[in-house]
């Protein structure tokens, strides 16, 4: 263990972290590099806020009629954990952090297209973030993070406006950062570095910003509709005045279906980092990822009927919504058959990042082929509003996105701050999540075919020892998200200092030192080789 | 009702086997494919571990070949899976026509359900073995679902709509229904048991109670109380005899079928389609009624013959 605190390395060179000093340096930046790390902080503190909800969830569910609190403030936790964790925890979580600060290092740029709508960003999902949030504190909201009315518009007695507000806003911050990355890949890519030479991360991050730039503007319509009839009354949605309850799910899915996409493209592009890197390959079937990244952001618009095969759409209309549900999951399976072709005679070295990614790819292929069973109709019906579901996406968005966010995390940590962590924790930590999330998760898959509805403050006994089960995982994963928070704080002062390309990796990022300075580059890189070109490297 | 650790939910319709069936061929694929990428990682990962940091790995670029392999089986898995699954819920939509009927309100936080024939329950459902029963759901407020796990259905319950879904109970028992659509304070406490009876037991439960009404009969006392004869019975209005399940030509040329959804339209929303031949002079009765009275006025409606109207159950 390498006892070196402040290495004068570090120091005695400017770069982005030592420019300027002050609060005023950092609310009123420019950079890209910094406004990464204010978008870390905030989602960071987010992420907590919503683990929180979601421990007191799985504590109270240990007792079948109900440990910890009564079924309204239940009801409440599971809202917040939700609202949270989708719209700001998981939306965010990869593009405005690694994505803030990579894309412009990874196109060999001094930083993207519009730096102040950067920050302006920041400071709109931070508005978002603490309307919701204060919405939590003046009493919360018990409509769940989809909104169904008529149960917000007209019934619940909570702080739907508030929280409502809230994600409206921060919605605004995504398709800002959706068009920043468009301009800056199309624009600003440096001399050589042609689209066929671009990472994939790239390619992943350009395809959620076509979502997040066309999708985002119906959730903000949506939720106006629902504030227009909550408010005042204007039968939109609520039969009883006139409305159409099933109006709101076709316009909430249209978004929030292609939104999944937005939390899983990017981590998928993470992975194809990884993967590379820590196996010192090529990608195996370049042009198949980075298309199936654009095939999934087309087919992704036109499949959210599959969150409705039972809220009474026409069967019909549910037979073309299975088969492209089905559709969709191809491009994702060829993803990962690739990922894993490319460890094929590689040189595996086991850093916690790759560690990371293999989780990746063996929990979001579990949760991709229970997709299989939410795609088809007939199952469906029995499934649907379980804990299967819950299950599902947990593997796709936990076992998934926030496996690849935190293998990302500890890929670019060193280059972000300059310093290493312990890397026998950071192994340590990923072995704890990877158990703690498959015991948390795994019996809701059996507890969903059981039939639990999902949503549940009370239950029958017979599903005790399952979600005890579940519970039990969740103190485990909670233990392993608090130890790369420890460490990684820790290490911004006492790691080792890392050095300019502590992995061997390729990619213009890590051809510049850690922390790179301000402007990126002494001088803008030129490109002439593909991504991924392990091979050529001088050993 | 501590049942140990069951892997299964109970097996107890005519759907649930065949359900089974293409949940266990999926589990399956899922089994398949999880594991094969399992291993293969684990493989990999421990035969081409870095052995030296100087290794230098050769360089592959792809393979056609392997891209559509791994592109065509999985897309032909998919198509299997998307024509059973479709088959099976194309069939399981479908009532069959000598279905018992039971209405069933969804309301903040209770189910109330009503048999054709007249009882009435709460939380409870009653039903013979070996019978289609087909169940038409509506809710007074915000949107419920009927979910009973061991038959396999389940059903948003939409206020101002009415679906249709149907079982045939194959085991005597009781087996728990859910409300599976997050409907406020009490969802979790939205949950009641079906029974399902022999023939005999069910007819004895049938007038063993208060013997009640039926909800045709309970419909009539409201064509009259609320005054429908006026127009309906004069010819001012369509007259009811036999209307039901027939076509009606409305005035703007269009023709539709005079089914539970049309009839409950014109009653709360009378000016939306009107029958040919007739002005638009009937006032709404939205607010007055309640989704149950609306539902024994249906009820009512349909059991009216071609001829002269009798009322209720011949």
């Amino acid at each position: 263990m390498s006892t070196a605190t402040i290495e004068p390395s570090l120091e005695s060179r400017v770069h982005y972290l030592n420019v300027s000093y002050g609060i005023k340096s950092w609310l009123l930046t420019t950079d890209h590099k910094r406004i990464a790390l204010l978008y870390l902080a905030s989602i960071t503190l987010m992420f907590f806020v919503g683990g929180a909800a979601a421990v007191l969830i799985r504590l109270h569910l240990i007792e079948p009629t109900g440990a910890l609190v009564q079924p309204e403030t239940y009801n409440k936790l599971f809202s917040m954990h939700g609202i949270i964790m989708v719209f700001f925890f998981l939306i965010p979580s990869i593009p405005a952090t690694l994505g803030n600060f990579l894309v412009p290092m990874m196109v060999g740029a001094r930083d993207l297209a519009f730096p102040r709508i950067n920050l302006l960003s920041w400071y709109v999902y931070m508005v978002g973030a603490l309307l919701t949030l204060s919405a939590i504190l003046a009493g919360g909201v018990d409509t769940g993070w989809t909104f169904y009315p008529p149960y917000s518009s007209n019934y619940s007695q909570t702080h739907v406006i508030l929280a409502a507000l809230g994600v409206f806003i921060a919605g605004f911050s995504s398709i800002l950062t959706g068009f920043n990355f468009i301009v800056t890949i199309h624009k600003m890519r440096a001399p050589g570095l042609t689209w066929f030479r671009l990472p994939l991360f790239i390619w992943a991050l350009y395809a959620t910003s076509i979502i997040q730039i066309l999708g985002t503007p119906v959730v903000a319509i949506t939720i106006a509709l629902l504030g227009l009839e909550r408010l005042f009354h204007v039968g939109i949605f609520d039969p009883k005045i006139g409305g159409d309850p099933i109006l709101f799910q076709h316009l909430f899915w249209f978004y929030s279906h292609p939104a999944v996409y937005i939390m899983i493209l990017p981590p998928m592009g993470v992975i194809s980092e990884l993967v590379t890197c820590f196996s010192r390959k090529r990608i195996f079937g370049y042009s198949f990822i980075a298309f199936s990244s654009l095939s999934i952001a087309v087919i992704s618009f036109l499949v959210w009927g599959h969150h409705m095969f039972v809220s009474g759409q026409s069967v019909y209309a549910g037979l073309v919504f299975s088969v492209l549900s089905f559709l969709v999951a191809i491009p994702s399976a060829i993803k990962v058959f690739n990922w894993t072709a490319t460890l094929y005679k590689g040189s595996i070295s086991y850093d916690a990042p790759m560690l990371y990614a293999m989780g990746f790819i063996g929990l979001f292929t579990m949760g991709g082929v229970t997709g299989l069973f939410l795609a088809s109709l007939a199952v469906d019906v029995h499934v649907h509003d379980t804990y299967f579901v819950i299950a599902h996406f947990h593997y796709i968005m936990v076992g998934g996105a926030v496996m690849a966010y935190l293998g990302g995390i500890h890929f670019w940590w060193p280059k972000i701050t300059g310093r290493l962590y312990p890397d026998k924790w950071a192994r340590f930590a990923a072995l704890v999540i990877f158990i703690g999330f498959n015991l948390t998760f795994f019996p809701q898959y059996m507890l969903g075919y059981l039939g639990m509805p999902r949503r549940y403050a009370v239950y029958p006994a017979e599903f005790q020892v399952l979600n005890v089960m579940s519970s039990a995982g969740a103190s485990i994963l909670g233990v392993g998200y608090l130890i790369p928070l420890v460490y990684l704080i820790w290490s911004m002062r006492y790691g080792p200092v890392a050095g300019p390309n502590p992995w061997r990796a390729k990619g213009l990022e890590w051809e510049t030192p850690s922390p790179p300075p301000t402007e990126n580059f002494e001088e803008t890189p030129v490109v002439t080789e593909e991504a991924y070109a392990y091979s050529t490297e001088e050993a | 009702m501590w049942s140990g650790f069951p892997l299964r939910p109970d097996q107890a319709s005519t759907i649930a086997e065949g359900f089974d069936h293409l949940f266990y061929f999926e589990t399956a694929i899922a089994i398949f494919f999880a594991t094969f990428i399992f291993l293969t990682i684990f493989y990999f990962a421990i035969k081409y571990r870095r052995r030296s940091e100087n290794e230098r790995p050769p360089e592959i670029e792809g393979s056609l070949v392997l891209e559509l392999t791994w592109t065509l089986i999985p897309a032909a898995l998919c198509a299997i899976m998307f024509y059973w699954g479709s088959a099976l819920y194309f069939t399981n939509s479908r009532p069959p026509t000598a279905a018992l009927e039971v209405f069933v309100v969804g309301k903040q936080w209770m189910w109330h359900l009503q048999h054709a024939e007249g009882p009435r329950e709460i939380n409870e459902l009653h039903v013979p073995i070996g019978r289609p029963v087909k169940l038409t759901l509506t809710s007074e407020d915000v949107i419920h679902d009927f979910f009973v796990p061991a038959f396999r259905v389940k059903h948003d319950v939409v206020p101002g709509q009415y679906y249709s879904i149907w079982f045939e109970a194959t085991k005597i028992g009781k087996y728990h229904f859910f409300c599976a659509q997050y409907c406020g304070a009490q969802h979790s406490g939205m949950i009641g048991w079906v029974t399902v009876m022999s023939e005999v037991d069910y007819e004895q439960w049938l007038t063993g109670g208060v013997r009640s009404e039926t909800m045709a009969q309970a419909g009539g006392e409201l064509y009259q109380k609320y005054a429908c004869v006026t127009c309906h019975g004069t010819g001012r209005a369509p007259a009811f005899n036999g209307i039901y399940g027939q076509p009606v030509k409305l005035a703007s040329g269009q023709t539709v079928t005079a089914d539970e959804v049309y009839l409950r339209e014109s009653i709360v929303e009378p000016s939306a389609k009107i029958a040919d031949g007739y002005s638009p002079i009937m006032p709404t009765f939205k607010g007055q009624l309640s989704e149950e009275e609306i539902l024994q006025l249906i009820a009512f409606i349909k059991s009216l013959g071609p001829e002269e109207k009798k009322v209720g159950k011949p």
